[in-house]
């Protein structure tokens, strides 16, 4: 690829991030402002239990959000505030939203990159293993592990865990975010839908690399299984289980919802729960945007790493 | 002596879920030093498992039932992996069926051929690398040091079945099989790497095992030919006798219609009158990223006839089935002029495009995949029926039978699915729907080259006999120009989107005036067994 | 080698095509012999449905009774669930909350299906712009976890099981509209569509008699598979409490419930957990039997 085509790629690339951001925070802007229902009356009954507010206080919250504007506006001014980084204050707490998410921040990184290392590793190795060897019952077993860990519920496998590891065994604490102990039991839960995902993906892909005709080739060449397995197969199956991983990122952060909540941990989840449960409008809309910016970064270094993978995408736009 | 490759009674099958299936059926040959044997028949022969059973290479559920392969006095059945390794590569050297899947897309292609040289320990890394450049220059590839790091789709499709035979003949094998090298490849390309595949087999005496489909392929390059069908050996002999005097009902068969072999007289061109067709200047043009254009028909001018066929003979990426597309208006033209019978067609809409199809129609080359698969073929026959509402349902039904027996099927297929029938079958089906509305033209894009030679035999049969009831217009489109020689009328030659030569049948293949209808003629495959040396003499081996 | 396999009955001269005829009976009990995990799964489905449909044939008694004395009561003959803190069956109130549940995905995926097939239809059969259009907002509904879009709209709609289950369809049109366009295309381009277009077939016939049918069938599917994944979203947000309040018995919220008494009585948390669990399990064991195993049996 030459330097001119490479600076249209990455041009492209960051306009289509761009665009994505900047949709993600219309399509959240419509869910929960012009959804069915009075966002004041909302935020208010949510914040203020119990102490009904007289239409007076009211309208003075409405005109301190700037409610009483016509949408467009509205709009207009959320979005101009949001490019400044500006997604406005809590409801329930009167933090800045910013703040209140990179406070909850670490504790979510750490448990979302144990749960990917997890998934990876394991996700991985059970694909190779599971096409690899030639005990068929193995092979069965194996690669009947993944459907059967995406149907499980999450927060079930998290307290089942519990029960077992920590009240049970007690090898690891059941709730906290003090050492690395703490992280093994969340990092499992966490990683297993997603390194399920890999799994399969992978090992389809394998499956199905392994058919090709230039497995054959090498088969004739005389290389090994196990060099045909790595050196061949492994490289090529790759780029379906990386897009997949691209796309179910983003759920190791929605699923810290879950797990935070079954751990009792500090984290983006914890704070997602707390502010859906008060309707805490700014806070989640800062959350889902937050999300989205996850998405969009993962997606850029998937995009990255493709061409190291595979030549034809590096070289295919002069090819 | 001894021979180089001895197969003895080998019966391979395949487990599945419809049951066994036996694909190679007591199979028994032997290949000299340096003989080329030939083994040809058509798909589902069992020539391909036969020749992966020899590498010990069965595909999925494919088991060897019985039998032995001796190669150089070694039994090769009943060796394992490891020790088989040992000799897939270094012993026997495979060149594959598709050279455009058969190399590892995300590896360059020096370290492909040098890994060869590697897993034999027969060099180091270093030397490898220096080896794989020269052996790729040996299988003649332009620029081997270039070419040597880079990946497989920055070449051609000849290029990289250059590199496939490089890594065939990397450990100097004694036997090189050879599954249906070039049947992926064009005429020409095809003709060039068979002719360097035969230079360097013969100089270094490698013996070959050539498996193909293509009687006329074999016949030039093989001393001795064997021919399969079912899973058996039928026949086999040194190529002459095989051709001249073949003994077995099915090398008859298969002799016979053999459409490069014994050209069928083509039909004598028609005296002129009205044209159906005319066509003038015609041009579609592609956009392609980056503000580039791709002139995929240039400037394409010609008329048919009634009741004439008209071949349009060329490569891939000529152009050829864009013309066909143009001519029914299933693809815009850029400029250019098509008028059929006497009407401007070139940018009718609406109701104008509509009568249109009921006057021109097409038959596609893969009968497998224009046949909606959920349709009967009753549903699929009166599809066009329907379409224009022509007739009660009792009448389509009726019109719908009467189609199926003329394309000379059993009445009870009306009720079948695609799927239930072979693409010999199919086709014939394509064809009576085609015919549902009685149009006068036929536009047939590459109509048998999906299927096998004996089948194409008889569905080309059927389409000169239909003309002849009928009175239609073809404008028959193939790669294959023994096949067009022996159903059209006049031929044009087409080169990247222009025709480059338009005459009657028989003074084109006769008397070629355009280089390119030269260099096309000379690659057809099956004309140099009259031309070579009886087989056998001057390369007696001890 | 494939090409062996794909027609073996290929040979000169033209062969008698191979009898197939309609499954009958005996070969459905044959292919259902051959796969007890998926009788298993058939089973365990139509045991939901019963359950949803007519708790009292399973459990006669009344979920929201319990027993004070009887609390904490591991599985038993006389409750094979065990009792809960209030001494209510946990078996009783499994069965009836059954009906919750499922009602909530039927929902689900219902929203998803219907909005995401027509989103992906229009989009693959009609191209250009519009196509361009809605998958962009394909693409970042995409770019959103779905729980979070799920959680989202919770907010603005607030609690309860149908706006959970809303919520969760929503979050899901995305997939459906990429398979449905993604289907639509690839039948579009077809050689068979080309050919009904060349016959002089009319648009919308096409689209009707050719180009519906032969996409509906991995449509089909996914919306088996999407089955079971609502099952899990519904059950999710039915833990962290935005389900029917109390004490209407879902699975998600049972579990919820059980989890402050994880380390007394482990049946609490586990066996409703397993229930869904088993249900989610069967529901993708069947999508899979529907996605080409049969097909390939025949």
């Amino acid at each position: 690829m030459n330097a001119a085509a490479l600076v249209r790629y990455v041009l492209r690339r960051i306009g289509l991030a761009i665009a994505v951001l900047w949709a993600a925070f219309t399509v959240s802007f419509i869910v929960l402002y012009l959804m069915p229902g009075d966002p004041v009356a909302t935020m208010a009954g949510g914040g203020l239990d119990g102490e009904p507010l007289t239409p007076a206080e009211l309208d003075a919250l409405r005109a301190r959000y700037g409610l009483d504007q016509p949408l467009i506006v509205q709009y207009g001014q959320h979005l101009w505030n949001a490019l400044h980084g500006d997604f406005g204050t809590s409801v329930q707490s009167g933090q800045d939203v910013r703040a209140a998410i990179a406070e909850a921040l670490p504790p979510t990184l750490q448990i979302a990159t144990a749960g990917l290392v997890v998934a990876i590793v394991g996700g991985t190795a059970l694909a190779v293993v599971a096409t690899f060897t030639r005990v068929r019952w193995l092979k069965q077993a194996l690669l009947g592990l993944p459907s059967l860990a995406v149907s499980l519920p999450v927060f079930w496998v998290g307290l089942m865990l519990v029960q077992i590891f920590s009240f049970g065994l007690r090898l690891f604490p059941s709730v906290g975010a003090e050492g690395p102990a703490s992280l093994v039991l969340p990092a499992i839960t966490l990683g297993l839908p997603t390194g399920a995902l890999v799994a399969q993906v992978l090992a389809k892909s394998l499956d199905q690399t392994l058919t090709e005709p230039y497995v054959t080739t090498a088969r004739a060449k005389g290389v090994g299984r196990a060099a045909i397995h790595l050196r061949h197969a492994l490289r090529n199956a790759a780029i379906p289980a990386l897009t997949v991983l691209g796309y179910v990122v983003g759920n190791l952060l929605a699923g810290s919802v879950v797990v935070e909540t079954v751990f009792t941990r500090p984290g983006i989840g914890r704070l997602t729960v707390a502010a859906v449960g008060v309707q805490d409008i700014p806070l989640v809309q800062g959350i889902v945007v937050f999300a989205a910016v996850v998405f969009v970064l993962v997606n850029l270094v998937v995009d990255l790493t493709y061409p190291l993978l595979d030549p034809r995408i590096a070289t295919g736009a002069t090819a | 002596m001894t021979s180089l490759l001895q197969v003895e009674d080998l019966r391979v099958s395949y487990g599945g879920v419809l049951g066994e299936l036996q694909a190679v059926d007591g199979v028994s040959l032997t290949v000299e030093p340096g003989e080329v044997v030939a083994v040809v028949g058509e798909s589902g022969s069992g020539k391909s498992t036969l020749a992966m059973a020899v590498l010990g290479l069965l595909p999925g559920t494919g088991r060897i039932d019985g039998g032995r392969v001796v190669l150089d006095g070694q039994e090769l059945t009943g060796l394992s992996e490891r020790e088989m390794r040992a000799v897939r590569g270094h012993r026997i050297g495979l060149v594959p069926q598709d050279p455009t899947v058969s190399l590892n897309p995300v590896t360059r292609i020096g370290d492909q051929v040098a890994e060869v040289l590697r897993v034999h320990g027969l060099a180091d890394r270093r030397t490898a690398e220096l080896e794989a450049i020269a052996l790729l220059e040996k299988a003649g590839l332009p620029d081997a040091q270039v070419r040597a790091r880079q990946y497989p789709h920055q070449l051609s499709g000849g290029m990289r079945q250059r590199v496939l035979i490089a890594i065939a003949i990397a450990a100097n094998p004694k036997l090189i099989i050879a599954d249906e090298p070039t049947s992926a490849l064009d005429a020409t390309v095809q003709r060039r790497i068979l002719d360097h595949l035969d230079l360097l087999t013969r100089t270094s005496g490698t013996s070959v095992l050539l498996i193909t489909h293509d009687l006329g392929v074999a016949a030039d390059r093989a001393d001795r030919i064997i021919v399969m069908s079912q899973g058996k050996v039928v026949e086999e002999g040194p190529v002459q006798q095989i051709l001249e005097d073949p003994r077995d009902p099915y090398t008859q068969r298969l002799v016979a219609s053999a459409p490069g072999l014994r050209p069928v007289p083509p039909p004598a061109p028609l005296p002129p009158g009205h044209p159906l067709v005319e066509v003038t200047d015609l041009v579609k043009e592609y956009r392609l990223p980056g503000r580039r254009t791709l002139r995929a028909v240039d400037g394409v001018s010609f008329t048919i006839g009634r009741g004439e066929t008209l071949g349009l003979v060329g490569e891939s990426g000529s152009g050829k089935s864009t013309i066909a597309r143009l001519l029914l208006r299933l693809v815009e033209p850029t400029s250019g002029r098509i008028v059929l019978d006497g009407d401007d067609i070139t940018r009718v809409r609406g109701k104008a495009a509509r009568a249109l199809r009921r006057r021109a129609q097409l038959v596609y080359q893969n009968p497998y995949a224009s046949l909606d698969p959920r349709f009967s073929i009753e549903e699929v026959v009166t599809e066009p029926l329907r379409a224009f509402n022509v007739g009660t349902r009792a009448e389509q039904k009726a019109r719908a039978a009467q189609l199926i027996d003329r394309v000379a099927l059993p009445a009870s297929v009306l009720r079948r699915r695609p799927a239930e029938l072979s693409g010999g079958q199919r086709q014939r089906v394509a064809i009576a729907r085609a015919l549902a509305l009685s149009p006068d033209l036929v536009v047939c894009d590459e109509p048998v080259s999906a299927l096998d030679v004996s089948v194409q035999a008889q569905v080309l049969d059927l389409l000169r006999e239909l003309q002849a009831e009928q009175g239609l217009a073809y404008l028959f489109i193939s790669h294959d120009l023994a096949v067009v020689r022996s159903i059209a009328h006049r031929v044009g030659v087409l080169q990247h989107g222009q025709l480059v030569e338009l005459r009657p049948t028989e003074q084109l293949y006769s008397a070629p005036e355009h280089p390119y209808t030269v260099e096309l003629l000379a690659a057809v495959a099956g004309q140099g067994s009259t031309r070579r040396e009886p087989v056998g003499t001057g390369k007696a081996l001890p | 080698m494939t090409e062996l396999l794909e027609r073996p009955q290929s040979a000169l001269p033209e062969p008698v095509p191979v009898q197939v005829t309609r499954p009958d009976r005996g070969k459905l009990l044959r292919f259902l012999g051959h796969r007890p995990g998926l009788v298993l799964s058939l089973l365990m489905v139509a045991f939901v449905l019963v359950a949803a449909f007519a708790p009292g044939l399973l459990a006669p008694g009344d979920p929201g009774v319990g027993d004070t004395a009887e609390r904490l009561q591991p599985p038993s003959p006389a409750h094979i669930f065990g009792t809960d803190y209030l001494g209510r069956d946990v078996w009783t109130r499994v069965v009836h909350g059954a009906s919750l549940s499922l009602q909530a995905t039927v929902i689900a995926v219902a929203v998803a299906l219907v909005i995401g097939g027509l989103i992906g239809l229009l989009a693959g059969f009609v191209r250009g712009w519009l196509d361009d259009l809605l998958m962009r907002v394909v693409d970042v509904l995409l770019a959103i976890p779905a729980v979070l879009l799920s959680l989202a709209l919770i907010t603005a709609l607030g609690y309860g099981t149908v706006k959970v289950a809303i919520a969760v369809g929503v979050a899901s049109v995305a997939s459906f509209a990429r398979v449905m366009r993604a289907e639509t295309l690839r039948v579009r381009q077809a050689t068979y569509v080309e050919a009904a277009y060349a016959v002089g077939t009319r648009w919308y016939v096409t689209l009707w008699r050719h180009v519906l049918p032969n996409a509906a069938g991995p449509v089909a599917v996914l919306a088996v598979l999407e089955f079971g994944l609502a099952i899990l979203a519904v059950s999710a947000l039915s833990f962290l409490g935005y389900g029917a309040p109390p004490p209407a018995p879902e699975w998600g919220s049972l579990v919820a419930e059980g989890r402050n008494y994880l380390a007394v009585a482990w049946w609490l948390c586990a066996l409703p957990g397993l229930t869904i669990a088993a249900t989610v399990l069967a529901v993708n064991r069947i999508s899979r039997a529907l996605d080409g195993e049969w097909r390939r049996f025949r």
